[in-house]
């Protein structure tokens, strides 16, 4: 029986046009159309498989604001058993390292867990650095940037891609592990699911419950703060190769310094 | 006073159909569409979501919803693509349902399973050459054979939706079983599995819309059947079918409203990139004018459905309510797609434009499962009028 935790963030649509609080510069998530982060659909997606080939529960942590249930639920309706929701108005505006405390702090609450799989990088904060901090506060190995995955017992067996190629990984559980787009497609939902979901057990925190020293947390427990902030300027022009017979060669030379082959 | 919103799990069936259909559908329908190819692949997610049990209870394989969420299923595919929509509508308005409805228990545990997860689809053969909203004109015959055991059908039914799939598994047919004390025709509905001798099935029709579904005529020639694949009770086939014909009218509004909205949704992006005259044409008030009679015609078509579908799952009469949403929501539909094709101009009438397709795919609303006349003449009558 593996207990796999999986982290679900609520993020703004990225079809909608995203927005920052002029007054604090957090996200405004009065101006977008809120939905379960894409990525971690396929983290979902990743645990069930695992429950499904064997035997397993399948948990959904999530830190975030109460309307941030929504994305819960749809974790839940794809399948997965329960959920904690952490959700305080002393979390607002924490940064990564706060976050990554209280996420610690919230599975602490969960009966014993053998895996988590995260994103590998949320789309709208687009830290990234969640995964490795949770792993480094939980004293566990961190295999992150996961392209495929494989559970063989407790030896978990993982393709790890960036830019520099793949690293193949192995490491002992209790592990966590950050999941790429590559993972895997993510089902949707069954009418079955979401009618399941419905009953399906939520608990919800608060930071009280957690033993987090709530002056790290929020706006004013950040290491940095955000004193300004701008609207990304609108797309330049692109870069033009004039061809002088060369053209292929430049054309290759421009994707290979943008690292696109 | 009445609450028009949604429960929080039709909107989310809602939803993840939307997504689906935007996703998986959208980007690749038009190349089946022009190949006139049935999308195996497509149905398969369709049938891995439950799309094709969602009005059938679980310990059938279905997926324990009810017809108004079948009802928003086919809104949202159609909203994209018909062809695929009247797949899943006949797939289980008219396959599944008729043997969840009216089959015995062996019945259903036969066929229920693989046709709510879409690993096998139904049909149901009722029109016939020569006589379609006229279901008393039925010709084909089934006879009992001489030691009991068997049904001899012959005959041929025309249009049969999803009939010749690779995947098909039954056909609900109607045939003439006797006569009645009256003097009518006794008509009872028999399951004829797919592949019985005898049961033949014409190559495809070439037809001016749905091109990437399936569609045939069927001939029974000394088909054989064992006595037990009769559905339902003897000499109620016509009774049974008005049933489900009543509940298919509100699942083909339910499409036709998903078309209408489509060219709503399609007219809306393409009149804020299009220019004309130095402005988007979105900006000129013959443009917005057009877009919001369409706009107004799906609204209205979608409530008619919708409280026809609350009627329907009450339990209370809804015959003239059903009705009056195909009859609404079919002529939003032809109005809508034409009106779609307007404003694209040249590009409406491109095959590479989705509005395109949703004006040849608008025309067969009109007649499908009852025509207007009929859904007319079945609003007249409601009314007391003989």
């Amino acid at each position: 029986m593996t207990n796999i935790v999986v982290l679900v963030k609520q993020v703004p649509d990225t079809y909608s046009e995203r927005k920052l609080n002029e007054s604090d510069h957090t996200l405004d998530r009065e101006s977008a159309d809120a939905v379960i982060d894409e990525i971690n659909e396929r983290a979902v997606e990743e645990a069930l498989k695992i429950k499904e080939a064997g035997e397993g529960e399948v948990t959904v942590l999530c830190v975030g604001p109460d309307r941030a249930t929504d994305a819960i639920r749809k974790a839940l309706s794809m399948g997965a058993d329960k959920a904690v929701h952490v959700s305080d108005e002393a979390l607002q505006g924490s940064d990564m390292v706060a976050t990554a405390k209280v996420i610690a702090g919230a599975l602490g609450k969960v009966d014993g867990y053998d895996l988590v799989i995260a994103g590998n990088e949320a789309s709208d904060g687009r830290g990234g650095a969640i995964p490795a901090m949770l792993a480094e506060i939980l004293g566990v190995p961190q295999l992150t940037h996961a392209r495929e995955l494989s559970l063989e017992g407790t030896t978990l067996k993982v393709d790890r891609e960036t830019e520099d190629g793949v690293t193949h990984l192995e490491a002992n559980l209790p592990a966590v592990v950050s999941v790429t787009e590559k993972i895997n497609e993510p089902r949707y939902p069954s009418f079955k699911g979401i009618m399941a979901a419905k009953k399906k057990p939520v608990e919800t925190l608060t930071v009280a419950d957690l033993g987090v020293d709530a002056g790290e947390l929020g706006l004013s427990g950040a290491a940095a703060t955000v004193l300004e902030a701008a609207p990304k300027p609108p797309r330049a022009a692109g870069e033009r190769v004039e061809d002088d017979g060369d053209g292929g060669t430049k054309v290759v030379e421009y994707l290979a310094g943008q690292k696109l082959i | 006073m009445i609450d028009f919103r949604l429960d929080d799990e039709y909107e989310a069936l809602r939803k993840t159909v939307h997504d689906f259909a935007q996703s998986e559908v959208k980007p690749v329908i038009g190349d089946f569409y022009i190949r006139e190819e049935f999308p195996y692949e497509i149905v398969a997610k369709m049938g891995e979501m439950g799309l094709f049990g969602l009005p059938v209870a679980e310990e059938y394989g279905g997926m324990g919803g009810d017809y108004f969420a079948l009802c928003l299923a086919l809104e949202e595919l159609a909203r994209v693509d018909s062809s695929v929509a009247v797949t899943v509508e006949a797939g289980v308005s008219l396959g599944a349902m008729p043997i969840y409805r009216f089959g015995t228990e062996e019945q259903k545990r036969r066929w229920l399973p693989s046709l709510c997860t879409g690993e096998a689809l139904g049909a149901f053969g009722l029109t016939e050459p020569g006589g379609g909203s006229d279901a008393g004109a039925t010709k084909t015959r089934a006879t009992v054979d001489g030691d009991g055991a068997e049904w001899v059908i012959n005959g041929s039914k025309s249009f049969i939706t999803n009939s010749g799939t690779d995947i098909t598994g039954v056909v609900t047919v109607t045939a003439v079983t006797g006569t009645k004390p009256d003097g009518g025709k006794e008509i009872s509905a028999i399951l004829v599995p797919a592949g019985t001798p005898g049961f033949t099935v014409a190559p495809k029709y070439s037809k001016v819309g749905w091109n990437a579904s399936d569609t045939h005529e069927l001939a029974f020639d000394d088909c054989r059947v064992p006595v037990e694949n009769l559905l339902g009770e003897r000499g109620r086939g016509y009774a049974q079918f008005l049933r489900i014909l009543d509940e298919g009218r509100v699942a083909i509004a339910a499409l036709s409203v998903g078309l209408a909205q489509g060219c709503v949704d399609e007219c809306l992006q393409y009149v804020g990139e299009r220019e004309a005259f130095g402005n988007k044409i979105g900006a000129y008030q013959a443009i917005q004018f057009k877009i919001a009679d369409m706009e107004a015609r799906v609204h209205s078509a979608r409530l008619a459905y919708y409280q026809a579908a609350a009627k329907m799952l009450r339990g209370e009469p809804f015959k003239k309510e059903a009705a009056i949403a195909k009859l609404a929501s079919s002529n939003a539909a032809m109005d809508n797609a034409r009106d779609a094709t307007q404003i694209f101009g040249g590009y409406g009438f491109m095959n590479e434009f989705p509005v395109g397709r949703f004006y040849r795919d608008a025309k067969i609303l009109e007649v499908g499962e009852g025509t207007s006349e009929v859904q007319r003449m079945l609003i007249a009558r409601e009314l007391g009028l003989k």
